[in-house]
């Protein structure tokens, strides 16, 4: 079994950033998740909260909760890298691959084409393929969620099929409606909220990315993995009226 | 206990000290621009730093006082008025129904906050009771505010309007005797109005401290300094001394520490980053700042992974201008992060508006990290200070926090 290794620096002076490697990769992501769930678990006051990324975890501090106020020669970055360490220490010895957990697979419906998708035709097009090849080759591949960010459960999806890539628009529009599904190069993605944009939409999903009132307040969880499906526009309108 | 606003001004928005623990979801930290104003406007009412206070960009608000209120307005002097008479800043004030508070003009800084007595009635978004304005949720509807919004402090419920009159009038004794010296006291009443003006801004200090007898001055370099008050409607005779607070200004020296990329970068770069004078463009705002200067170079074009950004990361895109991080950031940033701000000089930093320049000075972490922790806990003997003078005021204090 390979060894799993991290680095830490300073994201300032008030977070750590630990890197468990230079590459996208799902072993990577992997080892990001099982730092994120492990720490976690045993909840540490001075804490402020974690940030996974496609590499990398950040953990936000409390300064003053880890000052050494006996050994004021130890600055709190090195008592947090302490701790870190150790636990990370521990998760990484105590387990093997074999518990690593399957990523949950959300299913994401999806309308392409038309109002919904008003560049599905010019996706196709670029590639001259069919409009249907585009929503078959973009449905039949299953996503892994990297990170979220840019916006409220905005996911960065890795695994899109470069056959369907195509740049940006050249002029953004200036408004994109909530749970558009869009290719932007070799990326694909869905806006949770209304927003200017220059993605190319070629379809849009009737579920909430973002949802305050609910707990998690997001759809999809870095890690996860993401499969869309087509369906019918009276489908959609029917599913936006439940 | 509530205000009506006349004018919203150019931006005012409800704040905290941020929405915590949802930024792994992509959703922005939010808060007050300059924490540490914040703060001191809630603890000056004898409310917790949770609390929200309205963040008050530029000049322009004007609100109608519709119940007798505490409040404490902190931050940027945007020349506060109390109907015809300037607003003293950075002590508690007594307002009375039917008069208005408005902001007439920049003299320093560029964001003022307000906080009223038991925190303004808000609900919780996400633990917060932030304003994200890109996405819509928190403080006041989710949006700024607006003519015609009527803001209600919480203490209505806890303290009625004829306790309040005793409480003012208790005041005006017990507020004569002097208890410490990180609250200032003033023993000269100014003689006139535009004296009072005059106090409330930069040459605060110098007018406190000439004031203050030999003896008072050396305990604790007075943190709060005494008002004579007379003319106003609030008897209180002191304020928190600017002795301690951050010095505001349009040309600012802020400490860094390096980032992760600061050895990608070209000798002559980090050097230059060090020694040339920024220029803080328009395109700034809540979520960041671009500065303008001579371009930084990257030793060679990399493409970075995104990854968690913080309160003042610096990052510096392929154009060579850095982008400094504020309150309303993305979560993940992609670009080269070359330096971050220390903490303890974000005040400072949310202060400066387009146009003023901006100078960076590299420190290493462990002195960052020591000069915050020594200040947090100057803070908490400040806290300890003002509480027990609001007591005197008869002012309920909040236990936490």
């Amino acid at each position: 079994m390979k060894q799993t290794r991290w680095q830490m620096d300073p994201l300032g002076d008030a977070a750590v950033i630990i890197e468990f490697g230079h590459e996208i990769g799902l072993d990577v992501l992997a080892n990001v998740q099982r730092a994120l769930r492990a720490l976690e678990q045993e909840p540490v006051t001075g804490i402020i909260e974690y940030v996974p990324s496609y590499t990398t975890l950040a953990v936000y501090y409390d300064m003053e909760a880890w000052a050494d106020h006996r050994q004021p020669s130890i600055p709190p970055y090195e008592a947090i890298c302490m701790y870190l360490e150790r636990r990370l220490s521990a998760v990484f010895q105590s387990s093997s691959d074999s518990q690593r957990l399957e990523p949950s697979i959300t299913r994401i419906p999806v309308c392409y084409g038309g109002e919904y998708g008003p560049d599905l035709d010019e996706v196709a097009s670029y590639h001259r393929i069919s409009a249907a090849d585009v929503i078959q080759i973009h449905s039949g591949t299953l996503y892994t969620i990297y990170a979220l960010g840019f916006a409220p459960g905005f996911p960065y999806l890795g695994g899109m099929p470069e056959s369907i890539a195509v740049p940006r628009r050249d002029t953004p529009r200036l408004r994109i409606p909530a749970g558009s599904v869009g290719i932007a190069g070799k990326q694909t993605g869905i806006y949770p909220l209304d927003t200017p944009g220059g993605w190319q939409l070629i379809g849009r999903t009737p579920l909430r990315l973002f949802r305050p009132e609910q707990h998690p307040p997001v759809l999809l969880e870095s890690g996860g993995q993401v499969q869309f499906y087509p369906i019918t526009p009276a489908e959609y309108e029917q599913w936006r009226e439940q | 206990m509530s205000i009506q606003i006349e004018k919203p001004g150019m931006l005012t928005t409800v704040q905290d000290e941020g929405r915590q623990g949802y930024a792994r979801y992509g959703i922005s930290t939010n808060g007050a621009m300059d924490g540490l104003a914040h703060t001191l406007a809630n603890w000056l009412v004898g409310n917790d730093a949770a609390e929200a206070t309205l963040e008050v960009t530029w000049s322009g608000l004007s609100a109608h006082v519709l119940e007798n209120s505490w409040i404490a307005v902190t931050g940027g002097n945007l020349e506060p008025w109390l109907d015809d008479q300037p607003l003293p800043m950075w002590r508690p004030v007594y307002v009375q129904k039917g008069s208005r508070i408005s902001f007439r003009k920049v003299i320093t800084g560029c964001r003022a906050y307000i906080a009223i007595a038991g925190g303004w009635q808000m609900e919780s978004v996400l633990g917060s009771y932030s304003t994200y304005l890109r996405a819509g949720i928190g403080g006041w509807a989710g949006r700024a505010l607006q003519q015609g919004d009527v803001l209600y402090s919480r203490f209505e419920h806890a303290i009625n309007a004829a306790e309040l009159e005793q409480i003012s009038e208790k005041a005006t004794d017990s507020a004569l005797e002097p208890i410490d010296t990180m609250v200032e006291d003033w023993t000269d009443a100014p003689s006139d109005q535009s004296n009072i003006a005059a106090n409330t801004g930069k040459e605060d200090r110098t007018n406190a401290t000439s004031s203050l007898p030999a003896s008072s001055r050396n305990t604790f370099e007075n943190s709060v300094v005494a008002s004579e008050t007379t003319t106003l409607p609030s008897p209180v005779r002191w304020r928190v001394s600017s002795h301690i607070l951050p010095h505001y200004s349009d040309e600012v020296t802020i400490r860094i520490v390096a980032g992760r990329q600061w050895e990608d970068f070209e000798q002559s770069s980090q050097q230059l980053f060090l020694e040339q004078a920024y220029r803080v463009t328009p395109q700034s705002d809540r979520m960041g700042y671009r500065l303008a200067g001579e371009p930084l170079q990257l030793k060679q074009s990399t493409s970075y992974l995104s990854e968690a950004v913080t309160h003042g990361t610096i990052q510096v895109p392929v154009d060579g201008q850095p982008i400094i991080l504020m309150a309303d950031r993305q979560t993940l940033g992609g670009y080269a992060k070359i330096a971050h701000v220390i903490r303890m000089d974000l005040p400072l930093l949310a202060q400066l508006a387009p146009g003023a320049t901006v100078r960076f000075r590299r420190i290493e972490l462990d002195e960052a990290q020591r000069i915050y922790v020594e200040w947090t806990h100057e803070l908490k003997l400040l806290r300890r200070m003002i509480q027990l003078r609001l007591s005197a005021l008869g002012l309920r204090v909040q236990k936490n926090g």
